[in-house]
């Protein structure tokens, strides 16, 4: 089994989601995912994030295991640093959405990867969320990707399945186009 | 064997293939259908050529250079090839086919429903029923424009216009101008409007970027050569995505080297990523800009480098380089719809098929076909893009698809008739 696994370019398996698109071109109904997480106070700004279920394929779904996840603030902002912040939790997401992609992506195309490095940065003005200037948006005013790959490929072929990656990425949508959120108190 | 006896029969009645619409698509199959000895008529709804008489802008001309322009038995034999039909001349051109082919159309003739009845079609119009044996839908991909859901928030009170209300810069009221899509149709009305003065920002979605000249020839010249054009529909891994793509950033003109985003944006428009929605007051467009220049750049540079390796074998002048895509590094996010006081909606067209009583529809509402066999039994369509192949949307490239759709319904109405007997 094991050998089997690593057989597979960049460990992707283009066989199997390539079946699974077909498989769902005839079948919408079971392409409607929802993903979910559970959040908990603990203390402060701290909270924790727990994540194990989802639906799809028509029913639920479990990860392997549950995943657990701490968010916080850090001290310079009087806080306990007991995690992340959430806006870098959203960086986590990106990256690991367009990087799943470039894999994928290559794979698809017969480029193997070597390695697939990436920084991100996003910048903020506080004064959006400290309230001290209502111009100031109080999300990221942009984020930055830098990617260095070391593959069996041209510069424009890396370049397109990175692009690609992109243009397939949910999270990379998430984020560049407007979403309704809905926020309800429970009574 | 009726269909063998060429019999043009414009009254309504028992026929063996309706042809439903007389644009270059109907009229060459119509050609091909006279010359195979295949009874028919050419329901037309308006006049042959209807939808470029009444639904086109005036400066409008065709993407492909005159050299090409082309039917069954007819090539461009005027004295400007290397030009670019106007609206006008294209008109002329088609109604002097349908003359000279002598097309059995019947114009005026509005198709309310088509409907399978008895291993027939029964084809209800304004001028009477026909019942056909096989029909060939030559209505276009352009019937109606296509618009996005999220226009529905804009301000009523906004004018909104389509390529089909849209003929000039005078009749797009003063002020700040949103054009929505970055095709041919969306770059030309930007040029234009820019030329004449207008406060212009243009919402860039997915685009095909290319030069109009390249090399020393046209690139539907080099397109051509390099066996693009060609290209079978069943030779394309993603024909879904092929079929949707946007037309390529191309004007019928020579002026300019390149009609692009760069270009644009020197002349003072601004750039801005995918419409998205109206909300708050504001205009919102999406943060991918980015990417779908650099998608378009790719692209582009690898149609060129397959270009190269036939252009440097023919001998061709050097190649031109074109600077990537010029993307501020902070494109706009968002407008305030107060500063718009028009929004063009190039957005793409579809086709209109509301008059078909058949199932052969998927999900989206478009035609279940295969080449152009329609899901059904004696239907067939013709003149979608990429349908066979993909110079399918193009008057040049109606021959071939014409030319094989023509023998598959002949090899039909054989087939049926012998089942028949």
């Amino acid at each position: 089994m094991t050998n089997q696994v690593t057989a597979l370019p960049n460990g992707v398996n283009v066989e199997a989601l390539l079946g699974a698109r077909e498989a769902l071109t005839e079948m919408p109904e079971a392409a409607k995912f929802v993903w979910r997480a559970v959040n908990e106070w603990k203390s402060g700004t701290h909270a924790e994030s727990r994540i194990e279920g989802f639906f799809g394929l028509g029913e639920e779904q479990r990860h392997v295991r549950e995943f657990r996840f701490d968010s916080d603030h850090p001290q310079i902002f009087a806080a306990e640093d007991n995690g992340p912040t959430p806006v870098e939790y959203v960086l986590v997401g990106l990256a690991g959405c367009l990087t799943a992609g470039i894999a994928s992506v290559a794979a698809n195309r017969g480029i193997e990867l070597r390695s697939v490095t990436a920084t991100l940065e996003a910048d903020m003005d506080l004064y959006g969320i400290l309230g001290i200037d209502s111009d100031v948006r109080n999300g990221f005013n942009g984020i930055t990707v830098n990617y260095t790959i070391d593959a069996d490929a041209s510069e424009e072929d890396i370049a397109a399945v990175v692009a690609q990656s992109q243009k397939r990425s949910a999270v990379f949508d998430v984020i560049t186009n407007p979403t309704n959120v809905t926020v309800r108190v429970n009574q | 064997m009726s269909f063998l006896s060429h019999i043009p029969r414009r009254t309504a009645g028992a026929i063996d293939v309706v042809v439903i619409g007389a644009g270059h698509a109907g009229l060459a199959i119509s050609q091909l259908l006279g010359s195979r000895g295949v009874e028919h008529v050419v329901l037309e709804r308006g006049e042959v050529a209807n939808s470029w008489r009444k639904e086109r802008w005036d400066s409008l001309k065709l993407l492909t250079p005159n050299w090409q322009t082309r039917l069954p038995g007819c090539a461009y034999d005027g004295d400007d090839p290397d030009g670019y039909m106007s609206v006008g001349e294209l008109v002329q051109f088609l109604d002097d086919y349908a003359a000279n082919t002598n097309a059995p159309i019947v114009t005026g003739c509005e198709v309310t429903s088509v409907r399978r009845v008895a291993e027939r079609y029964r084809v209800i119009t304004s001028q009477g029923t026909w019942n056909a044996r096989a029909v060939v839908l030559a209505t276009g991909a352009c019937n109606r424009p296509s618009i996005p859901t999220a226009a529905s928030g804009l301000p009523a009170e906004l004018t909104q216009l389509t390529p089909f209300d849209y003929r000039s810069p005078e009749n797009v009221p003063e002020g700040g101008v949103l054009i929505v899509g970055a095709s041919a149709t969306g770059l030309q009305f930007a040029d234009e409007l820019l030329k004449a003065g207008h406060d212009v920002t243009l919402a860039a979605g997915e685009h095909v970027r290319m030069p109009r000249r390249y090399r020393g020839k046209d690139i539907f010249y080099w397109m051509t050569r390099c066996g693009i054009h060609d290209q079978s529909y069943t030779e394309i891994e993603d024909i879904g995505r092929g079929r949707r793509l946007p037309s390529p950033q191309l004007v019928g003109s020579t002026d300019l080297p390149i009609l692009d985003l760069n270009y644009l944006r020197d002349r003072g428009a601004r750039i801005a990523g995918r419409f998205m929605r109206a909300w708050n007051g504001e205009i919102q467009f999406s943060g991918s800009l980015g990417n779908v220049c650099a998608l378009a750049d790719l692209k582009m540079q690898r149609l060129l480098k397959l270009i190269d390796e036939t252009a440097d074998r023919d001998g061709a002048p050097a190649a031109e380089t074109f600077a990537p895509t010029c993307v501020d590094d902070e494109p706009l996010l968002s407008m305030n719809i107060e500063d718009v006081k028009s929004v063009i909606w190039a957005t793409g067209f579809k086709p209109d098929y509301r008059w078909l009583d058949v199932d052969v529809f998927d999900r989206k509402g478009q035609l279940r076909h295969d080449g152009g066999v329609v899901d059904g039994e004696g239907l067939y369509v013709l003149g979608l893009p990429l349908m066979r192949r993909r110079k399918s949307s193009f008057i040049f490239g109606i021959e071939d698809d014409a030319r094989d759709i023509a023998d598959h319904l002949v090899g039909y109405l054989t087939n049926t008739l012998r089942r028949a007997s």
